[in-house]
């Protein structure tokens, strides 16, 4: 077995075997899981780091088994990268969940209301993942399909798992947007096989999709995975979603589910379309433009913690679709740092954001409310969830040391050598107005020198997995170099 | 044979982190653990110093520091420590020495210490590091970290003014931030480079071929610098951060930030422009002429104030600019008075701010009407005040003295003789506003209103606060009357442009 093949399979069965070790309700067994699920991921998406840098990008098959079983693997720099990250910001948000639900050993918290999120949230939250994963590893449209819609169920699924009716109202929202999505994009891929007859990544790319079928097929794929990302105008189911799921699903909804469906669109129009039009791609950009400033500004005009950090969300979504036209400044060439930096961008806002819901989720915890004004003081009472959420705002607002930081400063590199100025004052202004709305909670949270009287003690591993994930984002903004090595590990044009 | 001390290479770092590390130990301390806090807060001082001062020797016997690490590929974390280097970080670390005596003393019953200090500790770092920098991508780094970890020590105190200030402060630093960013990026695009270098990166063919290009890249990077430098119509922000708690005032806002954009500016127009390229590029005179007006606009202001902060501050906006005058001027003699008076400046206006901090601390005395009798309640204090304040007036033999001759020197040799009338205009204006607040101190009769009347220590108030203004005050003498010894900052400034310029 090579390195790739054992590995891919660590990664993918690892956490679909956690994920039915969790379905039992036993809590030793729960736990066993999500520690399963955080191993594997772990230790599988380290050794395909490995073996990536070592042998390059290249077709696989999992666990070794041939035709007509197996199923065809694409491993790259890009891809390999999303599961690092997504094993990171999973361990550290399992292990904050293991605190979140509480202790599980009654049989009548077992059985309450609230006990229905605790049971459900690992199988769930393990399923995602699993789904996350092969998503990332992906090397035909169909796999694509087949694990986005295992994504999208299973995430709205967490959402419902708060128990009040807004959250289930927003979960069936969110599942209806990704269902239409999810059809959208099966019509793409439909079209796609019926005019050249494959589904693979590759086999498309060397055919070079051109023409009207597939550029309809284009389009509602782009449609399909816009919607799920939440791209500004498809954005509004998404507040609601991720500031209504408990805590945990809030950072994994955020930091890690829709960059599943950002991945596909990134394969889609350049691995296999080789850039698409460059109109398309300037479109993109301008949803993106629109999406910073607009969902910037509906964050500042939050009085919700978890709302403003969703419309957060919407934002720093907008910066990673900026990258479209300037990773393709005229047909023929790629320009690296647009490249490098648009998806250090979207790495550093998975931990970013993770690190943000999760603080944010510990303070609400605490006062057992989600208002800003009644986080009042309670920076004094969770001095490090409050260190988490800044640090955790720094990177998001791109101010060093940050992986922000170093993004921003690639993205504009990019915007620089492309001549694309518009975008130069998009990223700049997008910056001040994040710093805008982190500011406004950090006052709220240090608004008086008392801490809140009724005050819920927050377990300390709830603080650690917070405040480590800020300090992964800080990390990376002091090296970047192997991240950024690994991340042109085939590049966008990986055939 | 053994290698001295000073030929460790890793010094540059050293002098960093000893004011990071003790900063992020604090973070994790509790409020009441005093004294560790304030073991780890001197060890790092005293460290800091001891390091900075074997670079000191390296770079007098010819040696220079390099250190770097590579956060993305081709682009480097670099500490450089060449001898311009040298003379910010000496100020700051010996300056953050004596200040955080004074802190101790000063924020001695204040809330949240812990947070205090760390930010104060980072604040430091940043400092040096924007000293050492050895290119423009770690000077961003620095710079930009520096602004926010100076925010909560502005809004420390959390009243809706401190707050209010805080507001002013992050969007004139940040607004200006973002442009700096963008130009620095603009500045590595456009020439293939971030390096600082003596003589400037900037090809003036390529000037000639983009002109305008150029200007702007220049013009973004000034603005950037320039809002710390507090230069006109970006130096707002200043006057009112003056809520800080004096310690933050004194070191922060009359050295370290303040002198982090002058010091960018000088990195601007010698390190990446080069001179003769922002001569040719007409940019030279604007900088000039921005902050000649600066100087005299600021100091029209200090004028009109009653608040003794405020006084301080606007003549802080004015003093600063004559660094960026002086480094503006196409003579070695101007660009040696613009850099020994980023030394000369900081010393006395650190030493008024915490005469400044003293007094209202001890009499709640605030505004120049209530000084009537401190003279008399506070001797030591006020003789440091009026040091200072003389020296501020540039009256020899004490340091502002210093300055303004070399730059006074520099002005005719570079032609623009219309810079003495601003000089003179400016020691005008000084004596005007410092005059008053010394006259009211020694001859006005003593306010009843004092909240510590009469001494009940020995000394006329905590000892950790008079000391450190003693200390400053003396140093600003001491810099003008042995001026002409090699290790003053004149020494080392005019060593500096000997050694092939800026």
């Amino acid at each position: 077995m090579t390195p790739f093949e054992l590995w891919s399979t660590v990664v993918i069965f690892g956490p679909l075997l956690a994920s039915v070790v969790a379905l039992s309700a036993r809590p030793a067994l729960l736990r066993a899981g999500l520690v399963l699920g955080s191993l594997s991921a772990l230790v599988g998406s380290a050794g395909l780091w490995r073996a990536v840098i070592l042998y390059g990008p290249g077709r696989h098959l999992l666990g070794g088994w041939g035709q007509p079983l197996g199923i065809e693997l694409w491993i790259d720099g890009f891809g390999v990268a999303m599961l690092a990250v997504t094993a990171l910001v999973g361990a550290l948000t399992s292990l904050y969940a293991n605190s979140y639900f509480g202790d599980l050993s009654e049989l009548s918290v077992r059985e309450s209301p609230a006990g229905r999120g605790a049971r459900f949230f690992a199988p769930l939250w393990l399923l995602l993942w699993t789904a996350l994963n092969g998503i990332y590893l992906s090397a035909d449209l169909f796999n694509l399909y087949v694990t986005l819609e295992i994504l999208g169920l299973s995430a709205a699924a967490i959402v419902t798992l708060a128990v009040s009716r807004q959250a289930t109202v927003a979960g069936m929202r969110y599942l209806l947007v990704s269902l239409i999505g999810s059809l959208l994009y099966l019509l793409g891929v439909a079209l796609l096989y019926v005019q050249y007859g494959t589904l693979s990544l590759e086999g498309l790319a060397a055919i070079g999709p051109s023409g009207p079928i597939p550029a309809i097929a284009l389009a509602a794929m782009t449609v399909g995975m816009a919607a799920k990302t939440a791209l500004f105008p498809f954005h509004a189911w998404l507040p609601p979603a991720h500031a209504g799921a408990p805590a945990p699903g809030s950072a994994i909804l955020s930091a890690l589910v829709v960059k599943g469906s950002f991945f596909i669109l990134v394969r889609l129009w350049f691995s296999v379309y080789g850039g698409g039009s460059p109109e398309g791609l300037v479109l993109l950009g301008v949803l993106g433009s629109g999406a910073i400033l607009w969902g910037s500004v509906l964050a500042l005009r939050q009085v919700s913690l978890k709302r403003l950090i969703a419309y957060s969300t919407v934002a720093q979504l907008g910066y990673l679709f900026v990258m479209f036209p300037l990773l393709i400044p005229e047909p023929g060439l790629w320009n690296a740092d647009a490249w490098t930096g648009g998806l250090l961008l979207a790495i550093s806002h998975a931990l970013a954001k993770a690190a943000m819901f999760l603080a944010a989720g510990n303070m609400s915890y605490a006062v057992a409310q989600d208002r800003l004004t009644a986080i009042s003081g309670v920076a004094h009472r969770l001095p490090m969830s409050f260190f988490a959420f800044g640090v955790g705002g720094l990177s998001l607002a791109g101010l060093p040391p940050s992986a922000g930081f170093v993004g921003k400063w690639l993205l504009l590199r990019s915007a620089f050598e492309t001549a694309h100025w518009i975008w130069i004052a998009v990223i700049a202004v997008g910056g001040l107005l994040t710093i805008a709305y982190v500011l406004k909670v950090l006052r709220y949270a240090l608004d008086r020198d008392e801490a809140p009287e009724d005050f819920r003690p927050v377990p300390r591993r709830m603080e650690w997995a917070a405040a480590l994930l800020a300090l992964a984002a800080m990390a990376l903004g002091v090296r970047a170099l192997e991240l950024v090595e690994l991340l042109l590990v085939g590049g966008p044009f990986p055939w | 044979m053994v290698s001295p001390l000073w030929a460790w290479d890793g010094l540059p770092l050293a002098v960093v982190l000893s004011s990071f590390v003790p900063g992020v130990l604090i973070m994790f301390l509790r409020e009441e653990q005093t004294l560790l806090r304030n073991t780890l807060n001197m060890t790092g001082a005293l460290a800091k110093v001891g390091f900075v001062g074997l670079m000191l020797q390296g770079v007098a016997a010819g040696a220079s520091y390099e250190w770097a690490f590579e956060i993305l590929p081709g682009l480097e974390l670099s500490l450089a420590g060449d001898a311009l280097a040298l003379l910010f970080v000496t100020l700051s670390a010996v300056l953050w020495l004596v200040t955080t005596v004074y802190a101790i003393g000063y924020m001695e019953a204040s809330r949240n210490r812990t947070r205090f200090f760390a930010f104060f500790s980072l604040c430091v770092t940043a400092t040096t590091g924007i000293a050492m920098a050895g290119d423009l991508f770690t000077f961003v780094i620095f710079y930009e970290a520096l602004t926010w970890a100076t925010y909560p020590l502005v809004v420390h105190s959390g009243t809706p003014e401190a707050i209010r200030a805080g507001r002013t402060y992050l969007a004139y630093t940040l607004g200006a931030g973002a442009i700096l960013v963008v130009g620095a990026v603009g500045f590595e695009v456009t020439t293939g480079t971030v390096a600082f270098a003596a003589g400037g990166v900037v090809d003036p063919m390529a000037v000639e071929a983009e002109p305008i290009r150029y200007l702007l890249l220049f013009l973004c990077l000034l603005v950037g610098m320039g809002v710390k430098s507090a230069i006109f119509p970006i130096h707002g922000w200043l006057p009112t951060a003056m809520v800080a708690p004096a310690p933050v005032s004194a070191l922060l806002h009359a050295v370290a930030v303040v002198k982090a954009g002058a010091f960018g500016v000088i990195r601007l127009i010698h390190s990446l422009f080069g001179i003769e390229v922002s001569w040719e590029m007409g940019l030279t005179t604007l900088v000039a002429v921005l902050a000649s007006f600066t100087i005299i606009y600021a100091s029209v202001r200090a004028l009109a104030q009653t608040d003794i902060k405020r006084i301080l501050a606007f003549s802080t906006v004015s003093q600063l600019s004559y660094i960026a005058l002086g480094v503006a001027l196409l003579d070695p003699l101007a660009q040696v008075g613009g850099l020994v008076h980023l030394v000369h400046q900081g010393i006395m206006k650190i030493t008024l701010f915490f005469c400044a901090g003293v007094i209202a601390q001890t009499l709640g005395v605030k505004t120049v009407g209530a000084m009537g009798g401190v003279a008399r309640r506070m001797p030591l204090t006020m003789a440091a005040f009026t040091v200072a304040a003389l020296g501020m007036i540039g009256l020899p033999p004490v340091a502002g003295f210093i300055s303004k001759w070399y730059l006074g020197l520099g002005a005719l040799g570079a032609g623009a003789p219309w810079v003495i009338l601003v000089l003179l205009a400016s020691s005008l204006l000084n004596a005007a506003y410092f005059l008053p607040i010394l006259r009211t101190a020694y001859f006005d009769e003593p306010s009843e209103s004092w909240s510590d009347p009469w001494p009940h220590h020995r000394l006329e108030a905590d000892w950790r606060m008079v000391l450190p203004a003693v200390i400053t005050a003396a140093l600003s003498l001491a810099v003008g009357v042995f001026a002409a010894s090699d290790w003053s900052p004149l020494g080392w400034a005019l060593l500096i442009v000997e050694r092939g310029g800026l």
